[in-house]
């Protein structure tokens, strides 16, 4: 099981409180994390990646144990402490903006 | 028995008010996907229920929302637990923001006049259909016009307008390419006019499938060539239901008019103190009145003077008369955006308009006084009244 915390808006999106928890299959990277997350939530689709080319949106990030994982690959697997559900997934909005 | 809901979209979320027929005593519900910038909403004519929402973020991009039941509960078409998995028991679902072009998209004129990649960015527009209830058209920037006949949860694009010839010299306005009014033909739905910054007003007559622009009479100084084909700021277009072959404009600068559906305008300014503007509005009972709110210029998006004033002709144009009682006279720098007027079609009529202060003004007698429903929401981005059966 793994811990995703998304934004505020996107909470209220998919009206989903301050934590969700997502189940893989199989290999844990950002990409099959987040076509679960997707798959659980269809309203998140879009908002997280584009459409079609599934690329991050440009004013979203990733964080995983302190670290901004925004440009690596999203076929790169995720550390173990996230796999584990020890440390959550961050999904954040870029601060942009004043 | 009849009553009044107005549907704000502001910067910051939805907000819903409801008011009896008197529309003195107005309840305020919201705000709606707070946060969110909600750039329109629309309820059907078909049933006053079913209300669509453009709901966008920079960050998080387009979604859409949908009410059947009146603005109290929303859901993002396409998410329900119906709608999850496919007849093989495969998952699907989640695609009512997914806005893409129809084939390769092509460019247009970007503002130095190189030529830019088409980029969807938001629904600017929502527009019911007359006849069925899940069927609904989006005017969209980059200019484009989509539809969905599922009730909004999947979108397909009317591509014959954003590929017409002209399309490589469409240009952004400054608040972007954007095809901000669709108004439908009550008495032949396959003729629908839309209109886009800056390129200017177009029609179909085929339901879609081909268009043809209809600017000829347009003038905009700030063009090299001013009379154009293509490239006007068309910044609203209205027309009265029974009569549908006459349409307002308010252009950038200018107060226009048509009588043979937008083939030719001709200016009906005239004693405007200003004639640059966003919003215009048909009277519900008559064809021949209408209302703008001049706005002092291009530069300076707020009322001349400080004097926040609607204008009235009861001409179709030309003959205009000033209607401030109730509105603000000293002091007042707000903007009333294209999307933010609307009547309903009580008798006398009532008309409402939104300001980016906050303020939600409405009239019940046609225009000759005004009060204050809401004074401090977020900037107003859209107004729409629905008469309530």
């Amino acid at each position: 099981m793994i811990r995703v915390i998304l934004p505020h808006h996107l909470r209220t999106l998919a009206k989903v409180g301050d934590e969700v928890h997502v189940d893989l299959n199989g290999s844990a990277t950002v990409k099959s994390l987040l076509d679960a997350l997707e798959q659980k939530y269809p309203m998140l689709r879009g908002t997280i990646r584009e459409h079609g080319t599934l690329k991050r949106r440009s004013l979203v990030r990733f964080f995983v144990c302190g670290e901004d994982i925004s440009h690596e690959s999203p076929d790169a697997p995720l550390p173990d402490a996230i796999v584990k559900g020890e440390e959550p997934f961050f999904v954040m909005g870029a601060i942009a903006g004043g | 028995m009849s009553g009044i809901r107005l549907l704000v979209g502001t910067k910051k979320g939805a907000f819903v008010l409801t008011s009896d027929a008197k529309r003195k005593d107005w309840k305020v519900t919201g705000p709606h996907f707070a946060g969110w910038e909600i750039y329109h909403m629309k309820g059907s004519l078909v049933d006053q229920n079913r209300i669509y929402a453009s709901q966008t973020s920079g960050w998080f991009g387009q979604i859409i929302q949908r009410s059947d039941d009146g603005g109290k509960t929303w859901s993002t078409p396409g998410t329900g637990e119906e709608d999850l998995r496919g007849p093989d028991g495969m998952p699907k679902g989640g695609a009512s923001n997914d806005f893409r072009y129809d084939g390769i998209p092509g460019t247009h004129q970007w503002y130095d006049g190189t030529q830019h990649p088409w980029e969807f960015k938001r629904v600017w527009h929502l527009e019911p259909a007359l006849d069925d209830v899940d069927h609904v058209y989006a005017g969209v920037e980059d200019a484009a016009l989509f539809e969905s006949r599922d009730g909004g949860k999947r979108w397909s694009e009317l591509s014959g307008l954003r590929q017409h010839d002209t399309g490589p010299r469409w240009q952004p306005g400054a608040g972007g390419m954007c095809l901000h009014t669709i108004l439908i033909n009550p008495k032949n739905q396959k003729q629908i006019f839309v209109a886009i910054s800056a390129a200017g007003a177009f029609r179909t007559d085929d339901g879609g499938k081909t268009w043809k622009p209809i600017n000829k009479g347009l003038v905009s100084q700030f063009m090299p060539d001013p009379s154009a084909e293509v490239g006007h700021c068309v910044h609203r277009i209205a027309f009265h239901p029974s009569k549908p072959s006459t349409l307002f404009m308010q252009k950038h600068w200018d107060v226009m008019r048509s009588d043979d559906s937008g083939d030719s305008w001709k200016e009906v300014s005239d004693n405007l103190p200003t004639d640059f503007g966003f919003p215009i509005d048909v009277h519900a009972h008559e064809p021949e009145t209408i209302y703008v709110v001049p706005i002092k210029s291009d530069s300076e998006h707020y009322p001349l003077d400080g004097k926040l004033q609607v204008w009235r002709s009861r001409t179709g144009g030309n003959k205009w008369e000033v209607l401030t009682k109730g509105l603000p006279q000293k002091d007042c720098y707000v903007n009333v955006l294209r999307d933010s007027m609307s009547v309903d079609s009580l008798d006398p009529c009532g008309i409402y308009f939104g300001t980016t202060g906050g303020q939600v003004y409405g009239s019940s007698d046609a225009g000759d006084s005004w009060n204050a429903i809401v004074r401090d929401l977020p900037a107003v981005l859209s107004v729409e009244a629905q008469t309530l059966k």
